[in-house]
């Protein structure tokens, strides 16, 4: 079959932050640049990110340096991050914020003119640019604009199946869809990067849009990359859980940063019950001293709530456990999101309480990089962004995710550039890989009977929340392996309704294969990782073990389909240079 | 628990009709948690477009009741008793159902000038807050286009649309012409090009604005403004003439290499 075929240098997929800022690198180096997104250009979830993008410009803080940012990383990612990736992001976010401004950002000032940055759980510095609490939307407007005004071509609406590569196994493009109008469509790349975003469609309580099922991950997979620390995904700790139509809102930790504090059902401000030895030194104990550190950063050591999300996010879980069921408050700065709850949820939020709760948000876990040139296990792919595993280790730090887009994705369109360069590009793509992804993804309209795929995707949640969610156990992981088996089983028996055309139902039909491999991977990293780290609570193992904190889980395919089995083996860590070692002690 | 019947669009460029799904209502259930329940029971394939369900990334606009509205932010309990209507954005092509071409809209970003600032001091540009706060009100438009929906200009004149840019694109050139840092003038084109002249200030786009952006008054007004003291004002034109920094025109902008 010949389907609507284009030709790039460069392609990438996704129109989030990091692939716009990719595409922005490789069409400054003269490369020809595509991009396929699921939406429209402008929709992607980096919107959704409110508090802000973290870089260690000293503006409110001249104390401020990349070094003490590296540290915060490293120790709110547990030290499972990929140290060098934490050290090129707090080196280069600086200069990556800066540049927005020459392509139109504007963000928040200090007195003097300067960027204003806010404080943010985990750092220890006030290190946040931002504009009021819609900083990702300020972020993919400026790199959608001036994408937009360097002429690269943008495939809205625009679904990719699966990586096809040469006759030799290299990456050299993909299949997909239109979905305007259900035609199939090929790409041919000399380079590909997957600039996809989150997985977190698979959980019932989630901040993810219908897009966050994990495409990039499970193509990545499928392609020969290999996918580490599935198992650690971030749980946001303030969500919304009443009312309905706020569900997976997320109150956003400016909010804590600004004032808000947590507070038990029993009135009880509970954070100060649940501070890690590893924090307590810079925390502090009572409430009149976290209070005059709002006034005064340095007159007082910081308040409990801005400790990291993963220790936020336990301790409202046990709270909730124990029949306290918690309520927050905020006092100010926060315009968009105060005008959010009193238009959908009637409540004003200056004044009072809300219901909240851990709801799924982000995964640390993505495809293996090289830090500098964010190129994976499988030649001629590269990866950035949410996709991306490695820079946030166990837990990521508020704040990182818009600067980790615009470090690497800027060092992906370079990588891309480079190995293009270099000249040992692709060939031709196979046809058989790309007719086998079109037969599959059309078979669910053969079928005589079926199943609806929007049953299957409300079970998966269900499923996924409650045996791989914040808090797990090994009985309900040996669970969840088994009912992913039934699960795959299931999908191989979907019936959709329709035509190709804008048909919601066969969309989420070819998003289900991805979401069936991401939570397999997630599981078995959740099973084989018998401790508690991070994003990653075991109640059966709720220490941290050091043995594991020596390598990550490493995923790859036995085959390439959705249905292959899954190998997984323990990659060590990249070795700590010397001096960045001796910054992590100082710390001590 | 209570139920709800909605009379949804369905079609497509060569035509439809409306249809009823009586579905259930829960308490603090916005418009598209119900159409998210027909799409998972009754209809599996009715095309809607959404993203956050958070009122920021305006992917969900449609008609509700006859008006443009946000279906993630317009909440059930505020509609009057009855059936509740959805139908497509009318200015715009019919994809399929609820989902509609915008594409004119994206047409209208690409020709607009780029800002032009210059270039950038050691440490990053200084600006106050107080000027970048008139830009920071435009650029908290997320692209809904139900500003663009309801402007009669487009809405009611398909043929318009090959000179008029349209409310959302106004706010874009005022952030720009306001912008503390831009050297560029583009008050020629969207006097000549962009059809700014067809508002009649009827502030159709103001009201329907999600982000409760002033798009009149702090906008379209201004640009007028602007455009009328750059064309029709002897002395203003005479000092820009004599004054040391000559704006570029904005076709010359559109070719300057990216910084």
């Amino acid at each position: 079959m010949t389907y609507e075929h284009h030709d790039y240098d460069v392609l990438i997929i996704g129109a989030g932050g990091a692939g716009l800022r990719a595409a922005i690198e490789a069409k400054q180096r003269g490369l020809s640049v595509g991009i396929v997104t699921k939406s429209l250009l402008g929709k992607a979830h980096t919107v959704m990110a409110e508090g802000g993008m973290a870089a260690a410009m000293g503006n409110v803080y001249p104390e401020d340096n990349w070094m003490v940012h590296f540290r915060d990383t490293m120790r709110g990612g547990k030290y499972l991050n990929n140290n060098r990736m934490a050290e090129l992001h707090a080196k280069e976010a600086p200069e990556r914020v800066l540049e927005l401004e020459q392509w139109g950002a504007l963000f928040d000032r200090t007195k003097d003119g300067k960027i204003l940055q806010r404080d943010f759980g985990g750092h220890r510095y006030a290190r946040l640019a931002h504009v009021g609490d819609r900083t990702g939307l300020e972020l993919i407007r400026t790199l959608q604009q001036k994408v937009v005004s360097m002429g690269a071509d943008v495939f809205m609406e625009c679904k990719v199946l699966k990586l096809v590569h040469d006759a030799h196994g290299k990456v050299a493009g993909c299949v997909g869809y239109r979905r305007q109008s259900g035609e199939f469509i090929t790409f041919g790349a000399k380079a590909i990067i997957l600039a996809t975003g989150g997985a977190g469609k698979s959980w019932k309580f989630t901040s993810n849009s219908w897009e966050g099922t994990g495409d990039g991950h499970a193509m990545g997979l499928w392609a020969g990359a290999k996918l580490i620390d599935m198992e650690c995904i971030q749980f946001h700790p303030t969500g919304m859980v009443w009312p309905l139509s706020v569900r997976g809102l997320l109150v956003t930790e400016g909010v804590r940063g600004d004032g808000g504090v947590l507070r038990n059902s029993e009135g009880k401000r509970f954070m100060f019950d649940y501070v890690a030895p590893m924090f307590r030194a810079e925390t502090a104990e009572t409430e009149e001293e976290a209070d005059k550190w709002y006034d005064d950063h340095t007159a007082g050591r910081r308040p409990p709530e801005l400790l990291p999300r993963d220790e936020v996010a336990r301790a409202i879980n046990t709270e909730v456990k124990a029949g306290r069921g918690t309520a927050e408050f905020i006092r100010r700065r926060l315009p968009s999101m105060y005008h959010q709850f009193m238009e959908l949820a009637g409540v004003d939020i200056t004044t009072e309480s809300m219901e909240i709760g851990p709801t799924c948000h982000y995964i640390m876990g993505g495809v293996q990089v090289d830090a500098d040139t964010a190129a994976t296990a499988a030649p001629g792919l590269f990866a950035a962004g949410e996709v991306a595993g490695g820079m946030h280790g166990a837990n990521r730090l508020g704040g990182n995710s818009l600067s980790d887009l615009i470090v690497f994705g800027k060092r992906a369109g370079m990588g891309a550039a480079e190995y293009i360069e270099a000249g040992d590009v692709a060939g031709p793509m196979n046809d058989e890989e790309i007719e086998a992804a079109v037969a599959e993804s059309l078979a669910p309209f053969d079928r005589e009977e079926g199943e609806n795929p929007y049953d299957i995707q409300r079970d998966l949640q269900e499923m996924m929340q409650a045996n791989v969610g914040i808090i797990r156990t090994q009985s309900e992981l040996d669970d969840a392996t088994i009912q992913l088996d039934t699960f795959t089983d299931r999908v191989k028996n979907i019936k959709v309704k329709g035509g190709r055309a804008y048909n919601p139902g066969w969309n989420l039909a070819t998003d289900l294969p991805a979401m069936i491999t991401v939570c397999k991977t997630v599981t078995i990293g959740a099973s084989l990782r018998k401790e508690s780290r991070g994003g990653h609570t075991r109640e059966d193992f709720p220490a941290t073990e050091p043995e594991f904190g020596k390598f990550n889980f490493a995923h790859s395919s036995n085959g390439g389909n959705w249905d292959s089995p899954i190998v997984t083996e323990e990659s060590p860590l990249l070795p700590m240079p010397d001096e960045l070692k001796a910054l992590l002690e100082e710390a001590k | 628990m209570a139920e709800v019947t909605m009379r949804v669009w369905r079609g497509d460029a060569t035509g439809g009709d409306f249809e009823n799904y009586t579905v259930a209502q829960n308490e603090g259930e916005v418009v598209l948690d119900i159409i998210h329940r027909i799409q998972a029971t009754d209809a599996p394939d009715l095309a809607c477009r959404w993203n956050c369900k958070a009122g920021k990334c305006g992917s969900c606009a449609a008609e509700v009741n006859g008006k443009p509205r946000l279906m993630c932010m317009t909440r059930m309990d505020t509609l009057p008793e009855g059936p509740v209507t959805v139908t497509p954005m009318k200015t715009f092509p019919i994809i399929r159902d609820l989902v509609t071409d915008v594409s004119f809209n994206y047409a209208q970003a690409e020709k607009v000038p780029a800002l032009l600032p210059p270039p950038m001091p050691e440490g990053g540009y200084r600006m106050f807050q107080e000027d970048v706060e008139r830009g920071q009100e435009f650029r908290k438009c997320i692209e809904c286009f139900m500003c663009q929906d309801v402007c009669h200009v487009i809405r009611d004149h398909e043929g318009n649309k090959q000179h008029y840019a349209g409310p959302r694109f106004f706010i874009r050139y005022a952030e720009l012409e306001m912008h503390p840092l831009d050297t560029n003038d583009r008050r020629d084109l969207v006097r000549e090009d962009m059809g700014l002249g067809y508002c009649n200030i009827t502030k159709c786009c103001t009201e329907v604005c999600p982000e409760h952006i002033k798009i009149t008054d702090n906008a379209i007004i201004p640009l007028k403004e602007r455009v009328v003291d750059a064309h029709y004002d002897p002395v203003a034109w005479l000092g820009r003439k004599i004054t040391r920094r000559t704006k570029r025109s904005a076709s010359d902008a559109a070719v300057q290499p990216a910084p």
